[in-house]
């Protein structure tokens, strides 16, 4: 009697184990979304400002020093004009600043920041080393394709790039 | 006086609130360009308007530019940003978010005509804008 009880105790147990191990996503299960998975932020003028003229890029793929250099040139973002007024501009390099790769606050920012040199401050996250690495594998020609546009775009690819999902599983590439 | 204060507060209450959504509309933009501008709103031109939208310009690294490069040559038409994210139709018909916040209206003047004619936009080409798309079905 006292065995079968311990026995429908155990798998029991397992059963439930096993069952959260399958239904979180796997970064989720880590607490602060995992490698690929960032950290659900809010932050409304990120959203609307930096996104409606490209995905509102996570502050976690470059360091403060970064961030800092991007929002005091946006007079030539990359070619275009980006100013905004001094308020907006201020509170999204303090929330880019508290969340950046070099912020300790998600794994994604300690790996970015571990292929960092010291006095590196990179303005495209295409150019850190650790996304060079990621996407070794994918072509010259893949990049320019009228599908994907450019680098820029994650969400060409990473189908919940939006979401702050870059699972390998999400990938589609276009033709 | 309980009456009076309710009605007081009530009152206040509308007032915050449209002052809050403050919607402009089109013509009011129009309205006020030209008013910046000193000249009545009749002198607004659609035809300019669609002249400006429709030049070529010497963009910043010698490469033509002009506002068709990114809001397509249809401005009811979605366009595209350079890194490829969808821009919302231009014209009212389509999009009838548009020229109703003068904060957001200002912003994009200033960086577009800035990244298009390397200069600000004046008052009178900024109502001139409106009134052509305005007109746009």
């Amino acid at each position: 009697m006292n065995y079968l009880l311990r026995g429908i105790g155990v798998l029991a147990t397992v059963g439930v184990v096993g069952l959260l191990a399958f239904s979180l996503p796997s970064g989720e299960a880590r607490g602060d979304g995992g490698g690929d998975t960032l950290p659900q932020l809010k932050n409304k003028n990120w959203q609307q400002e930096c996104a409606s003229c490209h995905l509102a890029y996570a502050p976690a793929f470059l360091p403060k020093s970064s961030w800092r250099r991007v929002m005091g040139g946006l007079e030539r973002h990359f070619g275009e004009n980006a100013s905004l007024d001094p308020a907006t501009q201020a509170d999204i390099l303090r929330f880019l600043e508290a969340n950046a790769a070099d912020s300790g606050t998600s794994r994604m920012g300690n790996k970015v920041m571990q292929r960092m040199a010291a006095n590196e401050a990179p303005l495209r996250i295409t150019d850190t080393r650790w996304f060079v690495r990621k996407h070794d594998e994918v072509a010259r020609a893949t990049w320019s394709r009228k599908s994907v546009g450019s680098a820029a775009n994650c969400a060409a690819c990473h189908q919940r790039a939006e979401k702050g999902i870059f699972d390998e599983h999400d990938i589609r590439i276009p033709k | 006086m309980i009456e009076r204060i309710r009605f007081g507060s009530l009152a206040l209450l509308v007032m915050a609130s449209a002052g809050a959504l403050a919607a402009e509309t089109p013509a009011g933009l129009m309205a006020r360009y030209a008013q910046e501008a000193g000249v009545p709103v009749s002198a607004l031109s659609a035809a300019r308007g669609a002249a400006l939208y429709r030049t070529d310009h010497p963009g910043r690294d010698g490469e033509p530019v002009r506002c068709a490069s990114c809001h397509t040559d249809k401005p009811n038409q979605p366009g595209r940003t350079r890194v490829g994210k969808r821009i919302e139709p231009l014209a009212p018909a389509a999009n009838p978010q548009r020229f109703t916040d003068v904060a957001k209206v200002e912003k994009w003047f200033r960086r577009n005509c800035q990244d298009v004619l390397q200069r600000e936009c004046s008052a009178q080409e900024k109502g001139d804008f409106i009134a052509w798309l305005s007109q746009v079905k």
